[in-house]
């Protein structure tokens, strides 16, 4: 065996700085585990209860207080866009009412306007037909006039220049025949 | 004996990991020395503060990175409490959540490697499932009276065989601290112990890598273990706080 | 001599571990089992299925235990 390397100073170590056996039954270590345990344990048991769990419970409970207040404005805020998203809808529903209702409106009226001078054309051309009608009548009276003139002109003429007698009102009589005819 | 390997060349000493020093210098141990065992206590304490304490400074609505750590720690036990033990143990959630963090915290401390792992004494955590065991006992007494000897007597049995369960309920009440403490330390001394036995092994060339790779897994396992130890002595304890609130099965 | 006789009775202390590995596997098996019959009901009982495995490893953390007994301590 080589000489001891320490002194040994407990009973659970030997010579060579190692362990006699498990160090965990060593009884003389025992009480200095147990006094600083007691202290350890006492102490985070106070920093725990006096300040680190009080505080913890505090803000969880501060955090559900905002999460349920948060969550009832943003379903406050959502009523407001269902809101407004309805009354949005029902002012397009009545905008597009308005707008046929105008469209009615204005096409009523064009169509009244329209009615109106189609009227006024339609008596316009009436006048007008009339007009040129007496107008023709009359040109047409004319030509027969000119016509009944010119065939008793040249009937006399023919009726001269044939040799006979002309009797003016039997050639009339003959060429009124005629032309009736 | 371990010391007839020291003249060998492998040389395995995976329980002088949790031999108690003095932190400062050399001396006799007294039960005021400042020891290894002491500093890592303070250490989980420090670490316990810095998360619950200043984390949580600023009471922020919206939690920083640290906060969420103890607002998520904070709701864990809670809820623990909450669904185990039922609505009326709140009043036990700061000793559970002591309980909680000074564990889960010594054993994540414990995984600093050089370090020293508190929880892996029997005395630590015998300490810690003893007082357990005495509010468990002395609430139950408190609150019912002797109605809480109710609970060794198991009425939906069949009547001769109740002193008989009666007797085997008693025995393993009084199991359940042995039981609870050594859960906890057996757990995290065995996974250090066995990574002190790999590392043992990197001294031989051949095998070092798959010792490495060893050493690499039990230390994934070993966080594991550290955090499900701190969870599963809560909850045991939740378990039996609800034994003492309600002693009928 | 006794040492050694010792160290044999770690070993034979060590086999306590596979059968709490048993242990562990046929809790986590089962809890796996019905939460797949039942996955609604599966997160409800985490809190059962780690105090399962806990039992169950616990005793195989007490082999542990008297084989680092047998191998430290005697």
């Amino acid at each position: 065996m080589a000489t001891p390397k320490t002194e040994t100073l407990s009973a659970c170590v030997d010579s060579y700085g190692s362990a006699v056996g498990m160090p965990q039954l060593c009884g003389e270590w025992m009480s200095n585990q147990i006094f600083w345990l007691v202290i350890t344990l006492l102490v985070i048991f106070f920093v725990l209860s006096r300040i680190a769990l009080p505080r913890i419970a505090a803000v969880l409970a501060e955090r559900q207080g905002t999460i349920t207040n948060d969550i009832a404005a943003a379903e406050d805020l959502k009523a407001k866009a269902a809101a407004a998203e309805e009354a949005y809808q029902q002012a397009l529903i009545d905008a597009r009412a308005e707008a046929a209702r105008i469209v009615e409106a204005t096409k009523a009226e064009i169509k009244a306007d329209l009615d109106a001078a189609m009227a006024k054309a339609d008596a316009e051309i009436a006048d007008k037909a009339k007009a040129s009608e007496a107008v023709i009548a009359d040109i047409r009276a004319n030509a027969m006039a000119s016509v009944e003139e010119v065939a008793k002109a040249t009937a006399t003429e023919l009726v001269g220049a044939l040799g006979g007698k002309t009797d003016e009102k039997a050639i009339n009589k003959a060429v009124d025949a005629q032309l009736k005819g | 004996m371990a010391s007839e390997a020291k003249s060998e060349g492998l040389v395995f000493h995976p329980m002088d990991q949790f031999i108690v020093k003095p932190f400062f210098g050399e001396g006799p141990i007294e039960f005021y020395t400042f020891t290894n065992v002491a500093f890592w206590m303070v250490a989980a304490i420090v670490v316990v503060i810095a998360i619950m304490v200043l984390g949580t400074s600023r009471r922020a609505v919206v939690p920083s990175r640290s906060q969420s750590i103890a607002e998520l720690a904070y709701g864990f036990v809670y809820k623990m409490v909450e669904d185990v033990t039922g609505k009326d143990a709140v009043g036990f959630f700061p000793y559970i959540m002591t309980l909680f963090m000074f564990i889960v915290t010594a054993n994540f401390l414990g995984l600093i490697p050089t370090s020293f792992t508190t929880t892996s004494h029997f005395a630590v955590t015998a300490i810690l499932a003893l007082a357990v065991f005495l509010t468990v006992t002395i609430v139950g007494f408190v609150k019912n009276g002797a109605g809480f000897l109710g609970l060794f007597w198991v009425s939906s049995a069949p009547l001769p065989l109740r002193p008989i369960l009666a007797v085997i309920e008693l025995i393993s009440y009084f199991v359940r601290p042995v039981s609870h403490s050594i859960r906890l330390a057996g757990n995290v001394m065995a996974g250090h112990a066995v990574i002190k036995v790999f590392a043992g092994f990197a001294a031989i060339a051949t095998i070092a890598p798959v010792s490495v790779v060893a050493i690499v897994a039990m230390y994934g396992l070993e966080i594991l273990v550290a955090f499900i130890q701190a969870y599963v002595f809560t909850i045991l304890t939740c378990v039996y706080l609800k034994d003492a609130l309600h002693p009928s099965h | 001599m006794e040492g050694q006789l010792a160290h044999i009775g770690a070993g034979l202390a060590a086999i306590g571990s596979g059968a709490a590995a048993i242990g562990v596997g046929n809790v986590a098996g089962n809890y796996l089992a019905g939460a797949l019959r039942n996955p609604s009901a599966a997160a409800s009982q985490t809190a059962t299925l780690f105090i399962g495995i806990a039992f169950a490893e616990a005793l195989g953390i007490f082999s542990f235990l008297v084989a680092l007994l047998l191998m430290f301590a005697v």
